[in-house]
């Protein structure tokens, strides 16, 4: 082979790029830095998730103790700010507990749905026609109930309580997720960078640990983020229906559907469950967008 | 081209072995698309390619797009299974008993993909792309294997401590393709398949790396099989020429009996599609007109009838084989072989000495 500039050294070192090398979750953790919607959102739910978690300091009073005497008081009462229930409970304190649950009902179906629907879809992409073939028809299935009511069939079925809530969610959320996980590792199995590390010879475990799971598993966490809002109001649209949470325990649904009642005597109280409710599955919806763009990465910005 | 001074340790056969003998290499894919059809339609991607690449010797294959030129470098590392055909590499048999495994074949050889970008992996860092290979195919010590990227990527001429830690979205086109190269070169092979690799680049980052490839294979005595559609390039750069059509070879031969004295009509009509430097020389015509045949039904007899000007009912009929015109020049074409029938058979000068 003649060289093609004779003039010009072969092997020159290349030094055009500049600054110091970042990882790819620092950056994506820098570009969120710089979005102010996202750090805002994230914001409210850190708070929503500390008053759940601290709830026993930051409510005022305790959650399930009534009083006849004080049923139904209006926001600003002394004592009560946010008001009471039908039952004279402090509301504040309710929702304070009542985010204990509902963050558990909302979360934890998404989770599990995520390990199981996530290796589900990466088995459905990367296995043969027949392996795939069966998971995806048995996903179909799932796919011909709306998820509102086949949440309500599995619930009314198995009975309810928290963790059957947990379970039908699960159940109705994991479909979804197989086939997200599903086309995402098909488009990556079809890469280049999977074909030249097969053409390496390296074995399957190694290019699906390394090469195909890394590059599904950012669309997946932002898909499962925007679950969340779903499964937080589902889990809600349970309890109202009698069917998740139990009463007394405090559950936004719950409280929703207690205070249903009260709406023409007291309708800013009867609203606030409902309040919580949009507001924390708005924040675990922006929060998904954020972090899509923030994952987005296709060149520097 | 010179041959390189000296063969790898790990050579069986001596100089005269050829590095890679392809026999009859077939690859029909079911046809897609028509929903419930049992028929047996299939796309002839590659129907019975034979060549052989020499030791230190660069091959280019050249072709329309669609011609099977990258299906054929993907049958040739597996990627895609082969339907038929065989393939010996250095005397041994691909898959034979006696010979080597496809794993075997697969560290001595290698490809360089065209798309810089989609061939590395966006979430890991350049020199974990390059440690993959000795790490998992070979089993390398972690630490062994960020020694072996940090020398690669010297020697593709990239600063280690600049870029080993880098992603391949931060750097450009012409630096991730040196990336590729130096993955490629990572198991040390003894082969290396450059499916366009220089042709997304720039012109002269394309020359940088035509350069770059020029001294790796003087240095560590590779061969290279050279796939591309721009002419000019392969012209540069190979020291014998396969030319395919539709899945099949309709010539091969030297760079310079290709390039001066071809003699399939096929080879012609690319030959003078070639963009020329001369304003004089314009190409004013169309070669050749239209796009090549579907190849789910490819044309009877020799494919290239539908667009050859000189096709008559023989042609049709019978499926020229590839035969040789001179030393190492074959050609299909029933124009060149004075017993088919063809009207012109045996009239078509052809150059040679």
């Amino acid at each position: 082979m003649a060289d093609v500039s004779a003039a010009q050294p072969l092997i020159r070192p290349d030094t055009s790029a500049s600054a110091e090398p970042r990882s790819y979750w620092s950056t994506v953790a820098e570009r969120l830095m710089h979005d102010r919607v996202t750090l805002a959102v994230g914001g409210v739910l850190l708070c929503v998730i500390l008053l759940a978690i601290f709830a026993p300091w930051a409510a005022t009073h305790d959650p399930l103790q009534g009083s006849v005497l004080r049923r139904l008081k209006p926001v600003g009462t002394p004592g009560f700010f946010l008001g009471t229930d039908e039952t004279g409970r402090d509301i504040w304190s309710r929702l304070v507990f009542g985010g204990r649950l509902s963050l558990i009902c909302g979360i934890t179906p998404v989770l599990l749905a995520t390990l199981i629907g996530g290796t589900l879809g990466l088995i459905a992409g990367i296995g043969g026609r027949l392996i795939n073939m069966t998971i995806m028809r048995v996903t179909d299935v799932f796919f011909a109930f709306p998820s509102v009511l086949l949440a309500i069939a599995i619930c009314g079925v198995i009975g309810a309580g928290i963790g059957n809530t947990i379970l039908s969610l699960m159940i109705v959320f994991t479909p979804p997720i197989v086939r997200v996980t599903e086309s995402l590792t098909a488009q990556v199995k079809n890469r280049d960078f999977v074909e030249a590390a097969r053409a390496s010879g390296a074995p399957v475990h190694a290019i699906i640990r390394h090469q195909i799971v890394p590059n599904v598993l950012g669309g997946m966490l932002v898909y499962s983020t925007s679950l969340v809002s779903i499964s937080i109001i589902l889990s809600a649209g349970l309890s109202f229906l009698g069917l998740g949470v139990t009463p007394p325990n405090p559950e936004w649904g719950l409280m929703l559907n207690a205070l249903r009642q009260a709406i023409f005597v007291n309708p800013i109280v009867a609203a606030l469950p409902g309040v919580a409710i949009v507001i924390t599955s708005l924040c675990f919806n922006l929060l998904s967008d954020g972090l899509r763009s923030a994952m987005d990465i296709k060149l520097p910005s | 081209m010179n041959a390189p001074a000296s063969l790898p340790a790990d050579d069986r056969g001596g100089p005269q072995q050829p590095l890679l003998i392809v026999r009859d290499l077939k690859k029909h894919f079911p046809a897609k698309g028509r929903f419930l059809s049992f028929g047996r339609d299939t796309v002839q991607a590659v129907d019975g390619v034979s060549f052989d690449v020499g030791k230190g010797e660069t091959v280019g294959i050249v072709g329309e797009s669609g011609c099977g030129k990258s299906t054929t470098a993907r049958l040739l590392l597996h990627l895609i299974e082969p339907d038929a055909g065989e393939m010996i590499f250095d005397g041994a048999g691909v898959g034979a008993p006696d010979g080597i495994s496809v794993r075997e074949l697969r560290l001595q050889m290698q490809m360089v993909f065209q798309d810089s970008y989609s061939s590395l992996n966006p979430r890991a860092t350049i020199g974990d792309i390059i440690a993959f290979g000795p790490r998992t195919a070979k089993k390398v010590s972690a630490k062994r294997a960020q020694e072996r990227a940090e020398a690669l990527l010297e020697q593709v001429g990239l600063r280690p401590s600049l870029f080993a830690r880098r992603y391949p979205h931060e750097l450009s086109g012409g630096q991730r393709q040196r990336i590729n190269i130096a993955r490629a070169l990572a198991l040390e092979p003894r082969l290396l398949i450059l499916d366009e690799a220089v042709s997304a680049l720039d012109k002269s980052v394309e020359a940088q790396i035509l350069n770059l490839l020029s001294d790796l294979r003087q240095n560590l005595g590779l061969t290279y099989l050279f796939i591309s559609h721009d002419l000019n390039v392969v012209r540069h750069v190979s020291d014998r020429v396969v030319v395919m059509y539709l899945g099949r070879i309709v010539e091969t031969g030297g760079v310079e009996a290709i390039f001066r004295r071809s003699s399939h009509p096929y080879t012609q009509a690319l030959l003078r599609a070639m963009p020329s430097m001369d304003p004089d020389r314009r190409t004013k015509a169309s070669p050749l007109i239209g796009d090549p045949p579907n190849p789910i039904n490819p044309p009877s007899g020799c494919r290239f009838r539908t667009r050859c000007a000189f096709a008559e009912e023989v042609c049709a009929r019978v499926s020229p084989g590839l035969a040789d015109i001179a030393d190492r020049h074959q050609v299909a074409c029933h124009m060149m072989d004075t017993s088919s029938g063809h009207s012109r058979a045996g009239t078509t000068s052809v150059g040679h000495d």
